[in-house]
């Protein structure tokens, strides 16, 4: 028996004449990471923010853990919202509160658990992205733009969530950084077993982490599928994106790893 | 395991058991994980702690189904910082209690010190000091850059003194009006019901008159644009130092004094004396309608008096008092935004700190004004 964890179906969004989305289906497995892929204004983040809740498409449905996110009620919605985890793209960390607090808030927000465990949980999550505990009291605008992700990162994980969305991981990163936590996205992925969704530009992210790449061009999903066999097709976008100098490059040091 | 994917009902348990001879064992069964734990938590933590006090009990956690940090971390409490001795686990929920270590220890929280309120106001004074410091830098800044602005007339930013005098200025005319006109009604009607009952009616003239052109005029035009317009310019420059903006006109050679802060005071010290004038005048009619409605004294007559009433030099002194107003709000507002620091909260906390400081020194100005021009315009 297949999990569907998300399901969108005949989805279109349209801003005033502009149309981004034309009746686009697609389904996410439980325990599969699936990467969106397009061009700049393909509607990728926008169909993201879909899967979240955050936009309301023009017409069609997303379902989520098979609850609609159109046809729900508000509390079986705010229900399924804690079994998700969200990692922006610029992080979107709270600059008012300390890097301690960022990450409590979400366990505090539940307003059963005990401020002890509170402060355990915080401490382990910042232990599992990798940041020392003498970072917690700093506020987000004094840390490096590579350390707000991971405090981002362990937000998003804060409420053991079996849902991941991650919004461009590793832009603004540079190369060893966004390595490092292209590295430690799979580690607690696998250690967790998260259902992963992401958007993302980046080549190395793109093969080190997704089991299924769905590439989004003149408004569908024009391919859908491993790795391996979206690169086979012959569409245009696909052929400048994985056939380019960038894009030959990261394929052939897959190959070679795998040969190895 | 048959899961299904529609929010499932959680149910986590937790038995004791006790085997034939005698034997004691805790057997927990379920999903223990954060979400399930969360609406029965405290009822949880009692339980485990009271099987807990036996440490000879063994554990039985093979029929946990999930097991997240959460979970983990809650029976690791129970068992005091340390795995139980008897312990049955499967082995996919090994590795979260191998990165689980011994509790950390109590933040303590600093014991008050009887030397902490002196610290605490020599802070503030030091951060006083810094404030009349980087106030004095900035006027410094400005003035110099204005010199080197005259040798070079072509670098003046007219456009944006001009959109700023338009801003602070001409869309401020209706506050102004709707206040002055209420200000000069209310002060009118109450002074004519005091003057009545000494017959002296005609002297409304004079109180109306000096009250509203040497003092009122100024002050609330300058407390209405230090709310309004220097609110504004705080905010306007706070989000341009977060969203590094400054910092890319500094490295282009824009001296942000003369493309932001210069044309914003300029723009000030032209419009206050302009909107300090439209304010008198709106006043004075409202002063001189009500006159009429109490005093039944003809317009012709309060205009006629005026003059006479109130030397010239009284409108000098508020139109040039408003000038010193306008520049210093302008001055004040660009201080604390350029401020701010790059978060949210430190937004709100300068744009507030700005007008209040901003009106605080309109009034003490005014005060100072008042001291030293106290000869002059009287009417003895």
């Amino acid at each position: 028996m297949r999990h569907c964890l998300i399901e969108v179906s005949h989805l279109s969004t349209r801003f005033g004449d502009h149309v981004v989305h034309r009746d686009i289906s697609l389904s996410i497995d439980r325990g599969e990471v699936l990467s969106l892929v397009g061009g700049s204004g393909s509607g990728k983040t926008t169909l993201l923010r879909q899967m979240m809740g955050l936009e309301t498409p023009s017409a069609g449905e997303v379902k989520v853990f098979g609850v609609s996110l159109q046809h729900s009620d508000a509390e079986e919605i705010r229900r399924i919202r804690n079994r998700w985890g969200v990692l922006f793209q610029q992080g979107a960390l709270f600059s008012a509160l300390s890097v301690y607090d960022n990450i409590a808030l979400p366990l505090r927000e539940l307003g059963s658990l005990d401020e002890d465990l509170i402060r355990e949980l915080v401490l382990l999550k910042l232990e599992m992205v990798g940041i020392e505990a003498a970072h917690a009291a700093k506020m987000p605008a004094d840390l490096s733009g590579g350390m707000v992700k991971r405090v981002a990162l362990a937000r998003a994980l804060a409420l053991e969530p079996e849902l991941l969305f991650l919004d461009e991981p590793t832009a603004g990163l540079d190369p060893d950084r966004s390595e490092s936590f292209v590295r430690l996205i799979e580690t607690l992925r696998r250690e967790l077993e998260l259902t992963v969704v992401m958007v993302t530009h980046d080549l190395d992210t793109l093969i080190a982490l997704s089991s299924r790449v769905a590439v989004l061009c003149d408004q569908r999903i024009v391919a859908i599928g491993a790795l391996a066999e979206v690169v086979k097709n012959s569409h245009r976008f696909i052929s400048n994106f994985f056939q380019g100098e960038r894009g030959k490059r990261a394929l052939q040091a897959v190959a070679e790893a795998l040969v190895r | 395991m048959a899961e299904r994917v529609t929010t499932p009902r959680l149910n986590p348990q937790l038995r004791r058991q006790t085997g034939p001879e005698g034997r004691e064992w805790v057997e927990l069964s379920g999903p223990w994980i954060l979400r399930a734990i969360e609406t029965r938590f405290a009822e949880f933590r009692e339980q485990l702690a009271d099987c807990a006090r036996n440490g000879d009990r063994h554990w039985d956690l093979s029929g946990v189904t999930r097991l997240d940090h959460a979970g983990a971390m809650l029976l690791w409490r129970a068992w005091g910082g340390r795995r139980a001795a008897h312990l049955t686990l499967r082995p996919e929920h090994e590795s979260l209690f191998a990165t689980l270590g011994a509790p950390p220890p109590e933040d303590r929280r600093r014991a008050p010190d009887w030397r902490d309120p002196f610290v605490a106001s020599g802070k503030r004074l030091l951060a006083f000091i810094d404030h009349a410091a980087g106030f004095v830098n900035l006027v410094g800044r400005v003035a110099i850059d204005t010199g080197g602005l005259l040798r070079r007339p072509r670098d003046i930013p007219w456009l944006e003194i001009s959109a700023s005098i338009y801003r602070t200025g001409a869309q401020a005319l209706g506050i102004t009006a709707l206040v002055g006109f209420l200000v000069g009604v209310v002060l009118s009607y109450l002074s004519s019901q005091q003057l009545k009952s000494f017959g002296a009616d005609i002297f409304i003239v004079n109180l109306l008159g000096v009250s509203v052109i040497r003092e009122l005029g100024p002050v609330l035009a300058a407390v209405l644009v230090a709310g309004r317009s220097g609110s504004a310019m705080t905010a306007q420059l706070g989000v341009m130092r977060v969203t590094e903006e400054l910092d890319a006109m500094t490295v282009m050679g824009i001296p942000h004094t003369v493309r932001l802060i210069l044309p914003k005071v300029v723009a000030l010290a032209v419009s206050m004396p302009l909107l300090v004038a439209w304010t008198d005048t709106v006043a004075l009619i409202g002063g001189m309608m009500a006159a009429k409605w109490e005093l039944g004294l003809p317009y012709s007559h309060f205009l006629a008096r005026l003059p006479e009433a109130v030397p010239i030099a009284n409108l000098w002194l508020g139109l040039g008092k408003s000038v010193v107003f306008g520049m210093l709000v302008a001055f004040i507002a660009c201080h604390f935004g350029l401020r701010i620091e790059p978060n949210t909260e430190s937004l709100g906390a300068g744009t507030t700190e700005s007008v209040v400081t901003a009106i605080t020194m309109v009034i003490v100005v005014d005060a100072v004004f008042a001291v030293m021009f106290s000869d002059v315009g009287s009417f003895g």
